[in-house]
This record gives C-alpha cells, structure tokens and sequence, in this order.
C-alpha cells in the first residue's frame, strides 16, 4: 500500500489522454516515489484535444500536454501504442495486448470516450470520418484543404468548431442537425438560436430536423449526404467531405468486463473511487457526482478531467478530499470564445446582458434568483462572476442583474 | 536563458531557467511546479495560471489585454498584481525576477 510519505508501490493508468497525462504529472508533483505507468492506444504522447477542432486548418495540431521528455524526466514509464486488454482485480493486475502483465497498487483508468458512429449506408465511403484523435485531424485536415464542400452531421460543439473552421478556410459548409435546434442537448434554447443565427450569417448552412439517412457515392468517393427534413423530403446535400460529430460514448469495456459498476460510464464517487478501492477512473469515461446536479453525469470536459486528476492523487495519497467544483466548459466558434459554467436541467428563467447582436453577451440562467448556468460570449468578466455566483449560491434580484446600468462588480460582492 | 524564481503556494522557491519566448506558464509546466494548472494550455480562457509579479517585474512584461483583465476582476485573490502567466513572454531582461505563484488548483 502507499502512504504519503516515501510513497512506493506502482500505479498503473490506462489511458493517455488529457486525463491521464495531468493525473500521472500531478502525482510525481505531489512527491509520489513509486513507479507510475501509463499506457496509451495511440502513437501519441498527451496532448490538448482543443486545437484538433477548433483550430485545425490554422494551427499546428501538435499541442503536447507536456513535452515529450517530460514523462521520462518525471520517472513516468509512458507505453504508447500499448492497449490493455485485460484486468484481473483478485491478482491486482492488468494485461497488455502484447501478453505483458503488470501488477498495481492502484490503477487508474482514463480510457476516455469514443465519437459514437453514424450506422447509415454509405458510411464506409472515402470523405466520411469523425474526429476525436491527433491521427484523425491529421487525415480531416488534408480532407478538408482539398474539398470543395464540408457537410458536418451533428449540431454539437464540435461539430459547429469544425464548421467554423471550414467557413473561416473559405469553405462551403453544412451543418445537419437531427433536433430542432443546434446544441439542444447542452445549451439553452436562447444560445442556440444566437449561435444558429451568428453561424448563419457567416455562409453556414444550418439545416435542423434533419435526419442523415444515407450518404451517396461514386466510386467509392462521397458525393452527398442524404437527409430528410422536417416535412419529410429527402434533400441532398452535396460534399467532398462529411464530419460525423453526433456524441460520443463512454470507453468502458474493459471495466465493465472486470465487473466495476457502470452506468453510462465506469461509476466514481467524488474521489474518483470506483467500487473497488484499488481502482480508480477518472476523465470522460466516468459517470460522476457534479456540483449542483442531482445523481450523477458524464461530463466531457478538460476542467472536469483535471478535477478528477487532483481527487485521484489525493485519493491514491490518502491527501485532504478535493473541493467539489461548478463544472465549465469553452469553446471557439470563429471570433467568439465560449465559456459556460453550470449544467442545464429543467426549468429556468434567464436574464440577457451585453449585446448578442453585437456578438459579446452573457445568459444568466437562475430559478427564482439562484444561478444555475451562465453562459458566456466574449464576455469573460461575466463568466467568472457568473462562476462565482455559482459557487456562492446566493440568490441576486433578476431584476437588478438584468439592469445593464448596473455593473457586475455590484451584483458579485467581493 | 533567464533564471526565473517561482515562489511557489507553500512558500518555498524553485528557480529554472526560462528560454526566451516561452510563457512563464510555460516554465511551470514543464517542470511540474505546483499552483498553475493551465488547463487550457495557455490560452487565455481558464484563468488557472494566476500569478501575482511586483510592479518593477510587471515592467518587463507587456500590459494586459482587456480579456486578461476581465478574466482577472473576478477571480479568486486576484489584486494589483496579478497577472495571468500565460500572458507573460520571457525576455532576455527577465534574469533574476521573483514570480509569487497563487494556487490555481485549491
């Protein structure tokens, strides 16, 4: 076992993402002596997820979480390309598909999630992929570059990222959403009609309630997405390329063949303990306990996967328990930064300040004054102060916070 | 490179040497100092690289844009001196200054 002091003993992290990369730095900072091993599917050491949809056509791709050195100098054994297959809990170890096995004082599993697919005909075609690894916006990229037009499938964040970042390439781009709005399942009706509108106005076609039922070909290349629309019509929508970004699912197989306890994910209390107190998960694969959310969630986040980083290390240190955080999350749509913090459920009313038009604004979403969610738009005094209400919650007059003579400095006392 | 002293949360100092051009985010990262967290990798967005730098050393550093400002107003502890490290390019004048890390991660 490890104690906090002349730590010993070996952890093993399955999953090299954002996750397990902070976990495995985070643990030789808080002065952790023993062996830590992380292995990873990819060829890729750690790297930031962000860029690979926000800013694939403009930037580099290559974002490493740390730099590559940095895992051996940290005394962090990095096995990439190595995918365990197996975990024996009453042996307290794990198998690699190489046939190597390792045991652990504590395993963390960070496996991740996985774009969910677009079981249609046609899917198979050549200029139809998703996006979720550096190898898959490496190949989006050169696809992307080369096309003539881009069709999206999935009005989610992501997809509308890759959207913005065709429009912004000079691209002709359609985004085909299944729902009656876009971001319907993590947004609130008034930030949907205004992302729907801004993207609009800058060449996106936003085509909602409507459902992908084919994509067509010609010799093996993709020509068109097919899809039929609220009144029932099949449309084409003629394309090069087609970015499937309809959700993701948790990766938790290999739990769930080593019977932990899932449900939409491998199931964690807020110390990142799974049912068995060897093993720990953490990141996008984890049905987790959220800040104001009753029962638990997924969160697909970095703030949430850092988080659960720091409860790891402490759990595995026996350190004082992690305060529980409001979740956020941001993303970059052409010159707008995103931020939100909160999660939406239910009913709530909600006060608008700053100017959407003008493409700087912030939503105040609250049930009788209490703030549930805020979300942001070049608004980033209204997200920390909206993220403090949050924190705090304690209600503020919805008059006065929709008073826009009255400055946020007055409705968050210091 | 400039020796750069990062006075970390708990009081104690760990000086490194910071190539010109990288952020002192940068510096802390890759060296697994703890305070700054950085999840967003420098971006500007998360506010957990918060750094307070004494007005001499701020000096040295170009002024805050206004998204760095906002970002600063509301965050936890944040007074005149604060800075967002991400935002703070060493240059070859940076040898010998003293950077108080808050701890982004409590």
């Amino acid at each position: 076992m490890t104690d906090r002091a002349g730590t010993a003993g070996r952890v093993v992290v399955v999953g090299a993402g954002h996750a397990g990369g902070t976990f495995a730095a985070l643990l030789c900072q808080a002065g952790f002596s023993g062996e830590v091993v992380v292995f990873g599917d990819e060829l890729d050491p750690p790297y930031h997820r962000p860029p690979l949809s926000k800013e694939f056509l403009s930037g580099p791709l290559e974002k490493w979480l740390r730099e590559p050195a940095f895992y051996a100098e940290q005394g962090v054994a990095l096995r990439l390309g190595e995918r365990v297959v197996q975990i024996d809990r009453a042996a307290a170890t794990v198998t690699s598909e190489n046939g190597r096995t390792w045991s652990y004082d504590h395993l963390v599993l960070a496996t991740g999630a996985a774009s969910r697919w677009l079981d249609v005909p046609g899917a198979d075609l050549d200029g139809v992929g998703m996006l979720r690894s550096l190898v898959d916006a490496r190949v989006l990229r050169d696809r992307v570059r080369a096309a003539g037009s881009v069709a999206v499938v999935g009005g989610g964040y992501i997809g509308l990222e890759v959207a913005a970042a065709v429009r912004g390439n000079g691209t002709p781009a359609t985004v085909i959403e299944r729902e009656d709005r876009i971001l319907a399942r993590v947004a609130s009706a008034e930030l949907s009609a205004i992302l729907a509108r801004f993207h609009s106005e800058r060449g996106t076609a936003v085509m909602t309630d409507s459902v992908v039922r084919r994509f067509d070909g010609e010799a093996g290349r993709l020509r068109a997405v097919v899809v039929t629309g609220p009144d029932g019509d099949e449309r084409h929508v003629p394309c090069d390329v087609a970015v499937v970004g309809v959700g993701a699912v948790p990766r938790d197989k290999l739990a769930r063949s080593a019977r932990l306890t899932c449900d939409n994910g491998i199931v964690v209390d807020d110390g990142a303990r799974t049912d068995d107190p060897r093993i720990l998960a953490i990141g996008d694969v984890t049905s987790r306990p959220v800040r104001g959310v009753t029962g638990r969630m997924r969160l697909e986040s970095i703030p949430s996967a850092v988080e659960q980083a720091r409860q790891a290390v402490a759990t595995v240190l026996g350190g004082p328990a992690v305060e529980p955080e409001v979740p956020w999350f941001w993303s970059d749509q052409f010159d707008l930064k995103l931020k939100i913090a909160g999660v939406l459920r239910g009913t709530f009313a909600t006060v608008v300040r700053g100017d959407p038009g003008a493409g700087r604004f912030a939503l105040f979403h609250h049930r009788e004054g209490v703030l549930v969610a805020v979300e942001t738009a070049n608004a980033p005094a209204d997200f920390m102060a909206g993220r403090r209400l949050l924190t705090a919650g304690r209600p503020v007059d919805p008059g006065r916070l929709a008073d826009q003579r009255i400055g946020l400095r007055d409705l968050v006392t210091v | 490179m400039p020796a750069i002293t990062y006075v970390l949360p708990d009081g104690t100092e760990k000086t490194i040497d910071v190539p010109i051009g990288m952020s002192i985010m940068d510096g802390s990262v890759r060296n697994n100092l703890p305070g700054i967290v950085a999840e967003c990798g420098g971006g500007c967005s998360c506010a957990t690289c918060h750094v307070h730098v004494d007005a001499q050393t701020r000096a040295l550093f170009d002024e805050p844009a206004g998204e760095e400002t906002d970002l600063l107003e509301f965050l936890d502890g944040a007074d005149g001196d604060s800075r967002l490290s991400c935002q703070l390019i060493v240059t070859g004048e940076c040898e010998g200054i003293r950077i108080n890390v808050v701890d982004s991660s409590a």
